[in-house]
């Protein structure tokens, strides 16, 4: 019981890792990108060439994923995206399913088509026994790693001056650039760490999720799912939403395995009817 | 301007009736369709699956092109039709394969009658993910419930009887060619009679602007539920006539990628005046097939490719450049011996808004 809410909490930070930056998309410029778990997937397989190919360490590894997709996340948004937010929500959804499509091929050309697998260190290999649950230690390092990160972003965004930039075209885009603060870049940024921290996400659950090439469509909908789950309103909202999809999703596997994925559809499309602005929205989210 | 000759009424009358008429143009296009039985018998299978595809894009164009509706789990009714088709036949519920399709597409209609109340719901996003959601759930299902659907091997086993008891599934594939193409036609004809009806005009008024729509007394929510459920209709005998003519049903039918591709073919043929979907499945099938001969493995890319030039191009430039081409066959279609159009709208651009 206590070992599934544990692997439940490890599976729902990592959840929020992966989605954190599509919730600031989402919320910030209204913009549909289904095309975000393409940048987990790139992470996990600049984390993959860093750590087999090249024999650098776990951590290395885990910087590199970030910084690659982070990268890549600030070139595409530069050259291709500008061009695609003022267009229509369709529109936004025929162009990021076609960035999908080209990154799922282009990593198969480059990767091929099987599942692969980071080795990890021996360190972080096994399990360690706390008050009679068993934990793996690898999931233990999720949560140590994602829950630092939870609480670093959410000092960024309640106290740096570039947190209050961005609730401040969060909450009125107009406004905050009549105030002159530079919209744009401030959003540039964020897209680049928000696939940054989804290529963190990638390359630390490619031992839990899998690393293949059609990951970006496998885990689509669960990215989507925390967003409009918890509402594009803060940071804290995706949080509990990623957890409580985790605790759902790994529960509902272990109890009612002939239902498999069923569980956490049913919550949401159930979420989406009751509280179509999100479960933790404030009284007017956009 | 409309030159208001007669009572008003009368005027509106032959509004709706000009529109309604079918241009030479048209008739010509379908004429073609149907000569393709007798000269290109050696590609049938490929022709069958056109217009499979065609007839489910028509139907992601009902509730696109005409009410707006993003939709990204429109395989969820292809998926049910196909298997609704594929089960009346294996346990012989419903033999007779036209009566099996009509009965595939109220199951999926009563799927997407039920769902419309969900759908209707909320702003773009939430659509796009509960219509998405809707599939993912059917697609579980079918996974699950493996002794009834066959799981991932698919659903095997399905003995097609003869189309009205007397024309066999024949190993050409012609019986199954005719067979999808008269299907499509027929369907076609009903959706163009739809929206080009009052009801389909109320449609595009709420595309507009759903909020005035209401304002000057158009019954929003039941216009598009009701468009949702013909919608779903077309989809499920998509599906269903993919199993007929296969005889074999797979959980590729309530695919993410069956919905997105079916969108992709919308897109290519242009959405809002019905013949899009028949269009554009032309041109993605026989560029699959022309890609999948040259890159046979990597052919997703070059569709990913095409879907973000459209997008970075604009849907609405690339349209201009067949403008001379539209007004060229505009003036063909208005043609019509000793009469001159006394309406300034053409029945070609009726579903431009």
């Amino acid at each position: 019981m206590l070992t599934i809410l544990f692997d439940g909490i490890a599976y729902g930070m990592l959840l929020f890792v992966l989605a954190c930056g599509l919730a600031v998309t989402l919320g910030l410029m209204n913009f549909v990108n289904l095309a975000h778990g393409s940048f987990a997937m790139v992470g996990g397989y600049a984390a993959l060439v860093i750590v087999n190919n090249l024999g650098m360490p776990f951590a290395v590894g885990l910087v590199g994923a970030f910084v690659f997709a982070a990268l890549l996340g600030a070139l595409t948004e530069r050259t291709l995206y500008v061009h695609v937010y003022s267009k229509s929500h369709l529109e936004q959804v025929l162009f990021t399913i076609g960035l999908v499509f080209i990154s799922v091929a282009a990593v198969d050309y480059l990767m091929g088509s099987q599942q692969q697998f980071i080795q990890i260190p021996a360190a972080l290999q096994g399990q360690i026994e706390v008050a009679g649950v068993g934990m793996s230690k690898y999931r233990l390092m999720i949560i140590a790693i994602c829950g630092v990160l939870t609480v670093v972003l959410q000092l960024i965004l309640m106290r740096s001056r570039f947190g209050s930039q961005l609730r401040a075209a969060v909450d009125d885009q107009r406004v905050a650039r009549g105030l002159g603060i530079n919209v744009g870049a401030v959003f540039g940024i964020t897209f680049a760490i928000g696939s940054g921290l989804a290529g963190l996400g990638g390359a630390l659950g490619a031992e839990i999720l899998g690393l293949d090439p059609v990951f970006p469509l496998k885990y689509m909908i669960y990215f989507l799912i925390v967003v409009t789950v918890g509402g594009t309103s803060s940071i804290t909202a995706p949080f509990m939403a990623s957890i409580l999809l985790g605790v759902a999703d790994v529960a509902g596997k272990y109890y009612v395995p002939k239902l498999g994925a069923f569980v956490i559809y049913t919550i949401m499309i159930v979420v989406l009817i009751l509280r179509p602005q999100g479960l933790f929205a404030r009284g007017r989210a956009r | 301007m409309v030159e208001i000759t007669q009572p008003l009424p009368t005027e509106i009358a032959r509004f709706l009736t000009a529109r309604a008429r079918w241009s030479l143009i048209e008739i010509a296009f379908w004429i073609i369709a149907f000569a393709s039985i007798y000269f290109l018998p050696e590609n049938y299978l490929i022709l069958t699956e056109i217009v499979i595809w065609a007839l489910f894009a028509l139907s992601i164009d009902l509730i696109l092109g005409f009410a707006g509706v993003i939709t990204l789990g429109q395989a969820a009714f292809f998926g049910v039709g196909a298997y609704a088709a594929g089960l009346m036949a294996k346990h012989g519920i419903i033999v007779e394969p036209v009566l099996a399709l009509i009965a595939a597409g109220l199951v999926a209609s009563l799927l997407g009658f039920l769902t419309s109340f969900l759908v209707l719901r909320g702003s773009d996003l939430t659509r796009l993910m509960v219509t998405l959601g809707i599939a993912l759930v059917l697609h579980e299902i079918a996974n699950r419930f493996a002794n009834i659907t066959g799981g991932a091997d698919g659903l095997q086993g399905v003995n097609m009887a003869p189309v009205l008891g007397i024309f066999r599934f024949d190993l050409w594939g012609q019986t199954a060619y005719v067979y999808s193409l008269i299907v499509l036609f027929v369907l076609f004809a009903i959706a163009r009679r739809v929206v080009r009806s009052p009801f389909g005009l109320s449609l595009l008024a709420i595309k507009g602007n759903p909020l005035r729509a209401a304002a000057i007394g158009i019954g929003v929510n039941w216009r598009l539920v009701a468009i949702y459920t013909i919608a779903a209709f077309y989809a499920g005998i998509a599906g269903a006539l993919l199993t007929q003519t296969t005889a074999f049903a797979s959980l590729e039918g309530f695919s993410f990628n069956r919905s997105a591709d079916g969108l992709l073919i919308l897109i290519i043929g242009g959405t809002g005046y019905l013949y899009g979907g028949i269009v554009g499945a032309l041109i993605f099938k026989y560029m699959q097939d022309w890609l999948a001969n040259i890159t046979p493995q990597y052919w997703q890319f070059w569709v990913g490719l095409v879907l973000v030039l459209i997008v970075l191009i604009g849907r609405e430039r690339i349209s201009g450049w067949f403008n001379p081409v539209r007004r060229f066959t505009e003036r063909i279609g208005n043609w019509r011996p000793g009469k001159a159009s006394t309406l300034g709208m053409s029945p070609g651009d009726g579903g431009q808004p």
